[in-house]
């Protein structure tokens, strides 16, 4: 997919998180928004998978360590062909597949059962350790929040990784600078996050902006060729990104838009996808 | 067979390793314990499917679930402290909620721990895993029954948590003869006075307590639950109904292990008077195992007193 296909893909999946959120009347729109970029680049350019046969035992595996962006997960998934983009509306509903933080037992393409932070990594750690002792060359891609990495299981998992050299493990940390009570820096800081992985082993690559399709290619490009050791791709990021009011803005970490708001941000990612 | 005693640690160490010949996709664990959970007997013989997590037992759990997406079967192991109690949410919410197929081998379980005291004796373990839906819970008595425990956990479809301990108990059960089946209850001795439901370590304690009981007079029944969770209703509601008086005996808490579980089935369906022994609501402290069996009251002798004059 070329840049432009890339960059309309997102806006639709901004649309459909947006739609998702304000249709639940509950649910991270921040996060969704901010990592929406990240992950469109990883289910229409980088990963291999498949919606016809979500199962199929070679795929490469995506585990959403922070879960409560799920809202971006389902719509790309959606998007993608596993399940109808009309379901979206039901996220959070009571009887919905579409559950409040992923679930996959019940939703296709989801990996790893992920919400409680700091689970989702070593799930993935132990996907790509498997691949390892049985020779299965699949990848690995975890997404972490920056506020997440405060859990002391993600280190837990860091140190396994980087003992065990296992360069089929892609971290990626969604750097947008903001969790539930404020600034990172602020509440408790996980700075420096590109020094802390790389005394862990892992090769670091740092983008400066995660929200430009440009640098991913070349980050996730990267990634690729490493060898002998993970990868962590820390990335900086806007929370809320593409909706004016919602950017940067810790307040809208976890709360739906009302009518009022949810017209002007649709308003407005519609004219970024004419644009 | 007589006299011979064997640790039930020991036991999974041993059936991990005839397992693993006998299956290819099974891979093990550990967080630093392998010599005293004894997955070093699997270590050496498949050193490239062991795998040393380091002290860190949560991120092991995590570890264990993502192996089992990709449909191997893997068995974590540490004490039941560390499993159960540290790792509790880990279990629950990546292991348990999507329901993998992960097994847990959690040694060092209870106040036969010994002289490390009351920070490894873990009296909690069975009323935390039970409470987990879909979670199998396994405490096995000996030797026997612990081996065949291990294959059954293997060939079962879900997670599952084995209870193992460090102290070496009497083998009971006979290898050419015993059949385990996941939730079936087995009756070890018929009786029509009262039933004594016991688990783990303290079966072959109840054993001994219902000879005692007989010189007295009591004709006692013992039940050997190795399953506490699913839990075998039919047996015990036929034997309650028979007897009219149960008496649990678990080296845990009385609080929300066996006897949490078979007074919630009695209590039910078939309402009869209920004595709890176990670990008081308490924690333990150091000594020899055999010591603070008697001193903590699940030792026969104890039993036997208890049940006198509960009866």
């Amino acid at each position: 997919m070329n840049k432009e296909m890339l960059q309309k893909t997102a806006n639709q999946i901004r649309k459909d998180i947006v739609t998702a959120v304000y249709s639940a009347k509950s649910g991270h729109p921040g996060g969704s928004l901010s990592a929406a970029d990240v992950m469109t680049y990883l289910y229409f350019e980088e990963m291999n998978v498949d919606p016809k046969n979500p199962d199929k035992a070679d795929r490469d595996r995506f585990v959403l360590s922070k879960g409560h962006n799920a809202p971006a997960l389902y719509s790309c998934l959606a998007e993608k062909g596993y399940f109808p983009v009309e379901d979206l509306k039901t996220l959070r509903h009571t009887g919905s597949y579409l559950q409040g933080h992923p679930d996959m037992k019940h939703i296709p393409g989801v990996d790893m059962t992920s919400g409680s932070l700091g689970q989702g990594i070593s799930a993935a750690v132990g996907m790509a350790l498997s691949a390892k002792l049985f020779n299965e060359d699949y990848r690995v891609f975890t997404l972490l929040g920056d506020g997440e990495i405060q859990e002391g299981q993600v280190w837990e998992a860091a140190m396994f990784a980087g003992a065990k050299k296992l360069d089929n493990l892609i971290v990626i940390v969604d750097n947008n600078g903001l969790q539930i009570d404020g600034k990172i820096d602020d509440v408790c800081s996980p700075y420096p996050i590109i020094d802390k992985f790389a005394a862990f082993n892992f090769k670091v690559i740092a983008v400066e902006d995660g929200n430009d399709f440009d640098q991913l290619d070349k980050a996730f490009n990267e990634a690729r060729l490493t060898d002998g050791q993970p990868v962590a791709i820390v990335m900086k990021t806007v929370k809320g990104k593409g909706v004016s009011f919602m950017e940067d803005q810790a307040g809208w970490h976890g709360k739906a838009p009302n009518d009022d708001e949810y017209k002007q941000a649709m308003e407005e990612l519609e004219k970024a996808g004419e644009a | 067979m007589a006299g011979k005693k064997i640790a039930t640690r020991e036991s999974y160490g041993n059936a991990l390793k005839e397992l693993g010949e006998k299956y290819q996709d099974l891979v093990v664990l550990d967080a630093d314990l392998a010599g005293a959970t004894k997955t070093s007997t699997f270590q050496k013989a498949f050193p490239d499917r062991h795998i040393d997590c380091g002290i860190a037992e949560g991120n092991m759990m995590g570890i264990a679930a993502g192996i089992a997406t990709t449909g191997k079967v893997p068995f974590a192991s540490t004490f039941a402290m560390f499993a159960a109690g540290r790792a509790f949410e880990q279990i629950r919410n990546s292991i348990g909620y999507p329901h993998l197929n992960v097994k847990i081998g959690a040694t060092h379980a209870g106040i036969s721990v010994g002289e490390d005291g009351a920070t490894h004796q873990c009296n909690e373990d069975i009323a935390l895993m039970r409470v987990i839906p879909g979670m199998t819970v396994i405490c096995p008595a000996d030797d026997v029954e612990a081996k065949a425990a291990v294959e059954a956990a293997y060939l079962h479809d879900g997670p599952v948590y084995l209870r193992f301990g460090r102290l070496a108990v009497p083998v009971i059960n006979d290898e050419e003869s015993y059949h385990f089946e996941i939730g079936k209850g087995i009756t070890l001795k018929e009786g029509k006075d009262v039933t004594l439901v016991a688990t783990g370590l303290c079966v072959s304690e109840a054993l001994e307590a219902a000879l005692m009981l007989e010189k007295e007079g009591i004709d006692a029944e013992v039940i050997n639950i190795h399953t506490i969770k699913p839990i075998d209703e039919e047996l015990l509601v036929a034997s309650a109904g028979k007897t009219g008086k149960v008496v649990t005996i678990e080296e845990h808490s009385v609080l929300g292990g066996l006897g949490g579980a078979v007074s919630e089935v009695l209590g039910t369906k078939c309402p009869v008077p209920t004595l709890r022994i176990g670990i008081e609501d308490t924690f333990g402290e150091s000594g020899p195992a055999a010591e603070l069996i008697k001193k903590y009251g699940i030792d026969a002798e104890s039993i036997c007193r208890k049940v006198k004059e509960f009866v």
